[in-house]
């Protein structure tokens, strides 16, 4: 520990020589992307988040990012470099950044830290995410009431809470719309991997599901399901160019106004480290276009349900709900809290296959 | 009109002068891709070669300089012993991986007990272990079926990948990390974390181990009969039969070495720069590597300095990336470009430029 301290005290001098001293300058702001910012999908909507906060304040700001940031030692470094360089308020947006920003936090107390997805918070370090899962269960009724063979595929990344979250809440609403309905999914192990994603859309559509949902970041399953027909919906990003079919809709990620307000609050002096975790209401997570390969019917009934999320009338995991195994979890009536949500490492009842580990 | 002409004997001097002036290319070439992307080349070689060694935050950027460099340097040393006998151990990647996986586990099966003494030196050996037993598959393979080291161990890195990920999510997941994957981390656990020797210098266990690795190499390459075999094995292999050369032991020791010293590396960097085993712990050293050896000439001290060349590249492009807005695949294809300059002009080593037409004698 006293190690740390000692080079604490180096770094602190050297920024306070450095482009800090000064407050008049333009707040700096960073971003440390996983993928490339033309993935088009997750990488891309926090791209566009950048986009939004030069858009706000102008000459106010100064941006800066680094794309396909290894999650380890390298981030460590890229985080080290943006706040050596001055950077006031730097945005980690992949889980894998948890360490390297809690790491490099300590490092450069003045600097505020913001993590996408992760768990660990600090006095400078603030962590924010979607609930995704709410736009999951606007799909799942699409997808419930659209199928013809009554089998629908996931395509999942890894299998952490955030992913499992999504596969029960799609689930459980397209059980509600189609009781007869099962579901596939497929892991595959990365976020972005266009190769092995539309691999896994193909093995799925021979498996003889109609309707693809993916919890990763390329277009290519949308490729594989226009090829087969069969319908799918953007991920993260709007993916309009397949529209209107396959993609029937998308789980938009609207970063902007989270980044402008946490900006804000670093120029107004008002910066506070908080955890925060916004769904459709707030409009961080947003339904992309209902196109009209969905019957109109349908389109109303998602559309109700999305609206009745926005408005905190309806939670998508509310009893009676049962785990895998046939135990009860949610009574009737009763609503998942937080941090059972947070921590989810269990499918709901009805879906089969395992979580792997 | 240019020719070719084949030398009689390949060209020492070319042979040392080819990197130099595949960086000097590289450097152009580059400033020129630079240029079109309507960046300062001038400036945006500068934040490449010249701030991480001598620029404004060169004292944090030096010590980073070790810690890239430290890995690429003692994997490409290995593979350069196999290399120089026409072994191509192609899957470094993976046994990169299993060493971490082997050390990281025996750590981790002690936790939370503090006995450095023991802990410490115990993840050394099985790093090196599992390195080395993942490079044997292909060599046993080799030597009893006569199977073709190059893709065996190439396909093992996607193999080591698929284990990596289930020792990340399952075997060696953090109980205490909330269901999500990746292990505790060991830079938190005092008995089992490579730290920095010196704060602030980069300088850990895993870069001493590559200075020792290069100078070891040396006396083996230039005062031992085994660097006499190698060497022999590689240049002429049916005199080096005649010399008495066992080619089976051969292939085995050279994988064993370069799988061991690649086990190494992975053992030093999951016990320290990156501190856990997670899904994607790995991000190319050993493939990397390879590019390394070519360009240090597959002899020690090249590699050594091609190392903190390769590691330059990468911290300065990083830099570049994030003060000038370069995009990543620009660096990427910057990288590219010194590879493809250097074997562009390795062909001056065996062959002269002749201008005018050939004249028969």
């Amino acid at each position: 520990m006293k190690k740390r301290t000692f080079l604490a005290a180096t770094l602190a001098a050297t920024m306070a020589t450095g482009a800090f001293a000064d407050g008049h300058e333009p707040v700096k702001v960073g971003f440390i992307y996983v993928g490339p910012i033309g993935d088009g999908g997750w990488t891309y909507e926090h791209h566009q988040g950048l986009l939004a906060v030069e858009a706000e304040f102008g000459d106010k700001v100064e941006t800066v990012y680094q794309e396909n940031v290894p999650e380890g030692a390298d981030a460590e470094r890229a985080l080290t470099q943006m706040a050596l360089q001055g950077a006031d308020i730097i945005f980690t947006t992949s889980f894998g950044y948890m360490d390297p920003t809690i790491n490099v936090a300590q490092k450069f107390p003045d600097v505020k830290f913001e993590h996408a997805t992760g768990y660990k918070r600090a006095d400078n370090v603030s962590t924010y995410s979607a609930r995704f899962y709410e736009g999951r269960a606007v799909q799942g009724h699409i997808a419930g009431r659209m199928t013809k063979t009554n089998k629908i595929g996931y395509i999942a990344s890894f299998p952490i809470p955030e992913v499992i979250r999504g596969i029960n809440s799609t689930y459980i609403h397209a059980k509600k719309a189609n009781p007869d309905v099962e579901m596939n999914v497929i892991w595959v192990y990365t976020w972005f991997d266009p190769a092995k994603e539309a691999d896994a859309a193909k093995a799925l559509i021979d498996n003889g599901i109609d309707v693809v949902l993916q919890h990763t970041d390329s277009t290519a399953p949308q490729a594989a399901a226009a090829e087969a027909g069969v319908i799918s919906f953007g991920q993260a990003s709007d993916m309009a160019e397949y529209k209107p079919a396959p993609r029937v809709s998308s789980i938009i990620d609207n970063w902007g106004p989270y980044y402008i307000q946490r900006v804000r609050a670093v120029m107004d002096g008002s910066w506070e480290s908080v955890d925060t975790w916004d769904g459709i209401g707030p409009g961080m997570v947003e339904i992309g276009e209902i196109t009209d390969a969905v019957p109109a019917d349908v389109k109303a009934e998602a559309e109700a349900l999305r609206d009745s999320i926005a408005a905190g009338e309806y939670s998508p995991f509310t009893g009676p709900l049962n785990k895998q195994d046939g135990s009860a979890w949610l009574a009737e009536g009763e609503v998942a809290d937080d941090g059972t949500l947070a921590g989810m490492g269990f499918y709901v009842e009805g879906i089969t296959g395992e979580i792997p580990n | 009109m240019i020719r070719l002409e084949k030398r009689p004997t390949p060209s020492q001097v070319w042979s040392w002068a080819t990197p130099l002036v595949a960086v000097l290319a590289t450097m152009v070439a580059g400033g020129v891709l630079f240029a079109f992307l309507g960046k300062n080349p001038v400036e945006v070689i500068r934040t490449i070669f010249w701030d991480p060694i001598l620029g404004e935050f060169a004292f944090y950027y030096r010590g980073q300089l070790l810690v890239k460099a430290g890995p690429l340097i003692l994997i490409a040393i290995g593979l350069s012993l196999g290399f120089r006998a026409g072994i191509w151990n192609i899957g470094a990647e993976g046994q990169y991986i299993m060493g971490a996986i082997f050390g990281a586990a025996v750590g981790l099966a002690f936790y939370p007990m503090e006995a450095r003494w023991l802990i410490f030196p115990l993840m050394i050996i099985a790093g090196a272990f599992g390195g080395f037993i993942w490079a044997m598959i292909p060599g046993i393979l080799r030597t009893r079926f006569n199977t073709n080291e190059i893709l065996v161990s190439l396909l093992l890195v996607y193999v080591a990948e698929q284990i990596l990920a289930w020792a990340a999510l399952s075997a060696l997941r953090n109980p205490e990390g909330a269901g999500f994957p990746g292990s505790r981390n060991l830079k938190q656990y005092a008995s089992a974390a490579n730290e920095e020797l010196i704060v602030g210098w980069g300088m850990h266990w895993g870069v001493v181990a590559a200075f020792i690795a290069v100078i070891f190499a040396y006396i083996l390459l230039s005062r031992h009969i085994l660097g006499l075999n190698i060497r022999l094995a590689g240049e002429a292999p049916r005199a080096a039969r005649f010399a008495g050369v066992n080619p089976e032991r051969l292939v085995l020791l050279c994988l064993g070495i370069s799988g061991g010293l690649a086990g190494l590396a992975g053992l030093f960097e999951v016990a320290g720069p990156a501190g856990q085993i997670s899904i994607d712990f790995n991000v190319g050293y050993g493939f990397t590597a390879i590019i390394v050896a070519f360009l240090g000439r597959l002899h020690p001290i090249g590699i050594l300095l091609a190392g903190l060349l390769m590691a330059l590249t990468y911290i300065g492009g990083e830099a570049a990336q994030a003060t000038l807005g370069l995009p990543a695949a620009a660096i990427q294809a910057f990288q590219g470009m010194l590879l493809f300059f250097l074997l562009a002009f390795d062909v001056l080593t065996n062959y002269r430029v002749r201008f005018g037409r050939e004249v028969k004698a």
